[in-house]
């Protein structure tokens, strides 16, 4: 009996059915997971109006993705479904990595003080979704949730798409400026457009399990563990995984190798047997079972002409790392601002082709990290087997041997420098354009905040020191970073001094509306910013506020 | 001399890419194919590093001795 109960929403009756309305939408975006929900907040935050068309009418069907990354709470902080994750989820502390029996090494996932978010949280897709699904009702006039609403066709014509949609009271059509394809890996929108999605598949066959269960198979209680084996004891496949969701539900991932019969797996008593091997005597119920083997793959091009795809339907990579649904919130975050800007007219599409440059980027740096994790647990000859063998035998001892260890690198955000719309830096001593502005523990009038509170949304001058402080140029939203307390109300103090120390004293950043900064200056160089901020937006002149 | 090697990281961020690239080096090749690259390999980095102190107290602890 699955501990969660999936509540179904209600199919809403549109006007499109009867024929009584001929608007044309902003945005449609085909699926309500993660990633529609996701890109229909992001949207609304920026005044753009969206309809959101999912086939089914239940968030998830078991528990799914549910490693989220800092960067991906940062995000969902901007979207303002974080602080329900935090206080819900399960925050990582301690990993664990066993090669047999023998601890090999341990670290430590501890939250930095300095930073709003933790490392990871675990949390289950389906509260992911209902977060997500519940944010989205603070937006009635500009979210346009349709459940039991399935597209069947997208056509193209010169200024907009026309979508079919299939419900159970009929069909209709709607007209859209730009489609968002968020429908997943078996994406019908990739489907009907014939798009190739090439990649590489792994023979290699995983159970994963979530069980109920009071007593914890870790030492302490309290102390949230996430413990990974190579050839663990209990189980003769290469690998396993087990680590903690809310409501005292475990995951356990088994690696159960390319001659294992799925449907004999899944059968509950042969997965009741292999999770007892896993955590002994303790009673558990088991609550949701999945055999999976995956693929790495991606599209060539992201957009064509006005359709857009993010997310999984846009690449897929295996779980090591957490890098599927953490790169689908930041393709989210990558896309939003670009596409409400030209919607608004305030900038050219042209700046959507950066969405493609920087997210099949860091798509493709997602793959390479999550297929190497996968070779270093599927060796493929004697020779690969032995090399693993041989540097888990060393990494207990040696440090190296321990960073060759690969069990999945853990999602983190590619930097985007040299890309089309960063400006490189001349000076070293700052923070690299193309990388998100990292958080920081900050006061404003006394009282206490975080750095990234303050950015987002728009593009935001951050400046640093006394001297920058003055540089106030017309028609961009300014922040100044003092260093000591100041009796100016919309100024931020760096309360621990690693704003100054991180940015430099005395810079002058841009920073993108989805916290990535785009360039850096010193105060001598401030007669580049206009052209930075043209550059930022792919060319176009920006308009003063949003 | 028993020294042995502390074995600090000095691949840093390039030891995914190492490791890649020494397992592509391999594949496709019969085991005893893969046994005489190592031996190259070995022989050819002994004498990149070119120091009989550091090939010594990396051979002791490789052998553990």
């Amino acid at each position: 009996m699955p501990h969660y109960e999936n509540i179904p929403y209600p199919f809403k009756r549109p006007l499109e059915l009867d024929g009584k309305s001929q608007q044309l939408y902003p945005v449609a975006i085909v699926g309500a997971g993660p990633i529609g929900l996701s890109m229909a907040i992001d949207l609304a935050l920026h005044g753009i109006r969206s309809v959101v068309l999912d086939d089914n009418n239940v968030v998830s069907v078991g528990s799914r993705a549910i490693c989220w990354a800092k960067r991906t709470l940062e995000i969902f902080d901007r979207l303002g479904v974080a602080d329900r994750m935090l206080e819900k989820g399960v925050t990582w502390k301690v990993g664990r990595l066993f090669h047999g029996e023998e601890e090999v090494y341990n670290f430590d996932l501890l939250p930095d003080d300095n930073h709003k978010m933790p490392a990871f949280i675990n949390l289950q897709q389906y509260y992911v979704e209902q977060y997500l699904v519940e944010r989205t009702q603070d937006f009635p006039d500009l979210i346009d949730l349709r459940w039991l609403s399935k597209v069947t066709d997208e056509e193209l014509e010169d200024e907009k798409v026309t979508v079919s949609v299939s419900t159970p009271e009929g069909n209709y059509t709607l007209d859209a400026e730009y489609v968002v394809a968020c429908d997943g890996a078996k994406s019908s929108v990739r489907e009907r457009l014939g798009l190739p999605f090439k990649g590489h598949t792994f023979e290699e066959r995983f159970l994963i399990a979530d069980v109920e269960m009071e007593q914890s198979p870790f030492p302490d209680d309290e102390t949230h563990e996430r413990w990974f084996w190579f050839e663990p004891p209990f189980h003769n496949g290469q690998s396993a995984l087990l680590h903690k969701q809310p409501d005292n539900i475990y995951r356990i991932d088994l690696q159960l190798g390319p001659e294992a019969y799925p449907e004999e797996e899944a059968k509950p008593e042969n997965v009741i047997r292999r999770i007892k091997q896993v955590v002994g005597d303790r009673k558990f119920d088991l609550d949701w079972v999945s055999v999976y083997s995956f693929t790495c793959a991606k599209l060539d091009r992201f957009i064509h002409d006005r359709i857009i795809f993010v997310g999984d339907s846009a690449h897929v990579v295996s779980p090591f790392g957490a890098r599927g649904g953490n790169g689908g919130i930041q393709d989210v975050d990558n896309l939003g601002w670009k596409l409400a800007a030209v919607l608004k007219g305030a900038a050219e599409p042209a700046l959507l082709e950066s969405y493609h440059e920087e997210r099949s980027h860091g798509s493709a740096e997602n793959i390479l990290h999550s297929s190497r994790a996968t070779n270093f647990m599927t060796p493929k000859s004697k020779m690969e087997a032995i090399f693993r063998q041989e540097v888990l035998n060393m990494a207990e001892h040696l440090p190296f041997a321990r960073k060759l260890v690969n069990s999945g690198r853990l999602s983190a955000p590619c930097s985007l420098a040299d890309m089309a719309l960063q400006t490189p830096a001349t000076s070293p001593t700052s923070i690299p354009p193309g990388t998100v502005c990292p958080d920081a523990a900050v006061t404003q009038n006394g009282k206490r905040g975080w750095l990234l509170n303050h950015l987002g949304g728009e593009f935001i001058l951050l400046t640093t020191g006394e001297a920058a402080k003055e540089y106030d140029p017309e028609g961009l939203k300014k922040l100044h970073v003092s260093a000591s307390e100041t009796d100016e109300t919309d100024e931020l103090v760096d309360v621990t001094g690693t704003i100054i120390a991180e940015f430099g004293e005395n810079k002058i950043y841009l920073v993108r509306p989805d916290q990535h900064i785009a360039a850096c200056f010193d105060l001598s160089e401030v007669e580049c910013l206009p052209t930075a901020l043209r550059r930022a937006n792919a060319g176009s002149m920006m308009e003063a506020a949003e | 001399m028993t020294e042995k090697l502390t074995g600090e990281d000095k691949l840093k961020d390039k030891g995914d890419d190492f490791y890649e690239l020494l397992i592509t080096a391999h594949e496709g090749l019969e085991y005893d194919e893969s046994v005489a690259l190592n031996a190259r390999l070995v022989l050819i980095l002994a004498n990149e590093i070119g120091d009989i102190e550091v090939l010594a107290a990396a051979l002791r602890t490789a052998t553990d001795k």
